[in-house]
């Protein structure tokens, strides 16, 4: 499966992604620069975290709307497989992929920690792999200053009903965000975005492992 | 030249712990009457346009396409048409 790995000025997980997919057998990443108008021949789209364009003027709205974007609607509507962390997720948001916003953490804090998550919907292309799984909550780490989602009251309705809430925050809530909503899909669950990272949760020895389990369902 | 001036604000149902801490540090200093203080942002943009209509609508779209996000964020438009010597 080839995947790419987004990069914009920026930038600054697209290494641990670019690793981290790596590291899954049956995977090969490909860095992307923000420019390419084209991403044909990929299987997969990462999009990673960090701080596009400095976060200017939203986080992720210079990103969403870089040359690069047009290549991403086209993959997302050709049922590619895209997954944005984090940043990515803002960016997936702002470019209209997915449903929502993501804005400022309620607490005015960044968060740096490791947070427990309920698999909401173990029947997406992205987390197949958890539907076994007996040691839950799963951990991933987070860090983020704008992880707080939010949406009308008819979106969230719609979220819930179809199934597109994928991870949620399981005890306390880092962020304020609605429906303790971490990670959701579009409609045709071809489109993930998530705050947490599961690229750094790719081996014991990180803390965690149960992030890979979102590669390796991707894989399949 | 006009100067068009986009108002961005938080829609109301939208939480500003932003500026919910201005409105906590205002009254600590004494500020007792400030309440609900939301945080915007103001954009300026200078156009290379005389038409008054042409620039509202101009402005309009470049909110649309990127400078509002509509989910959490209202805005407003302002133009201004300044005298000639300040345009040199």
């Amino acid at each position: 499966m080839r995947c790419a790995v987004l990069v914009f000025p920026g930038s600054n997980c697209d290494h641990d992604l670019y690793k981290a997919a790596n590291s899954v057998e049956g995977m090969e990443a490909e860095y992307i620069w923000y420019t390419h108008d084209t991403l044909e021949g990929f299987d997969a789209v990462l999009v990673p975290g960090g701080f596009s364009y400095g976060d200017a003027l939203r986080a992720g709205a210079l990103a969403a709307r870089a040359p690069v974007h047009k290549a991403l609607q086209c993959a997302a509507a050709s049922g590619i497989r895209i997954l944005g962390i984090c940043n990515g997720f803002q960016i997936l948001t702002e470019c209209g992929l997915l449903p929502g916003a993501l804005h400022r953490n309620s607490g005015l804090r960044f968060v740096c920690d490791s947070v427990s998550l309920e698999v909401s919907n173990t029947e997406t292309c992205f987390t197949t792999g958890y539907a076994g799984k007996t040691d839950l909550p799963i951990q991933l780490p987070i860090a983020h200053g704008e992880g707080n989602y939010t949406c009308d009251p008819e979106t969230l309705q719609k979220l819930e009903e179809n199934g597109q809430i994928v991870f949620r925050y399981s005890g306390s809530n880092p962020n304020g965000s609605l429906a303790d909503i971490a990670g959701i899909t579009n409609e045709t669950g071809n489109v993930l975005g998530m705050m947490p990272h599961p690229e750094r949760a790719m081996s014991a020895w990180m803390g965690s492992a149960d992030g890979r389990i979102i590669f390796e369902s991707l894989r399949q | 030249m006009l100067k068009g001036i986009v108002t961005v604000s938080l829609k109301q149902d939208v939480l500003d712990p932003q500026g919910l801490a201005v409105q906590h540090s205002l009254q600590s200093l004494g500020y007792s009457e400030a309440q609900n203080v939301r945080i915007g942002k103001s954009i300026e943009i200078w156009l290379d346009e005389s038409d008054l209509k042409k620039a509202e609508l101009r402005l309009r779209k470049m909110c649309e396409a990127l400078l509002v996000n509509s989910v959490i964020e209202n805005y407003q438009i302002e133009i201004l048409e300044l005298p000639l010597e300040l345009e040199e």
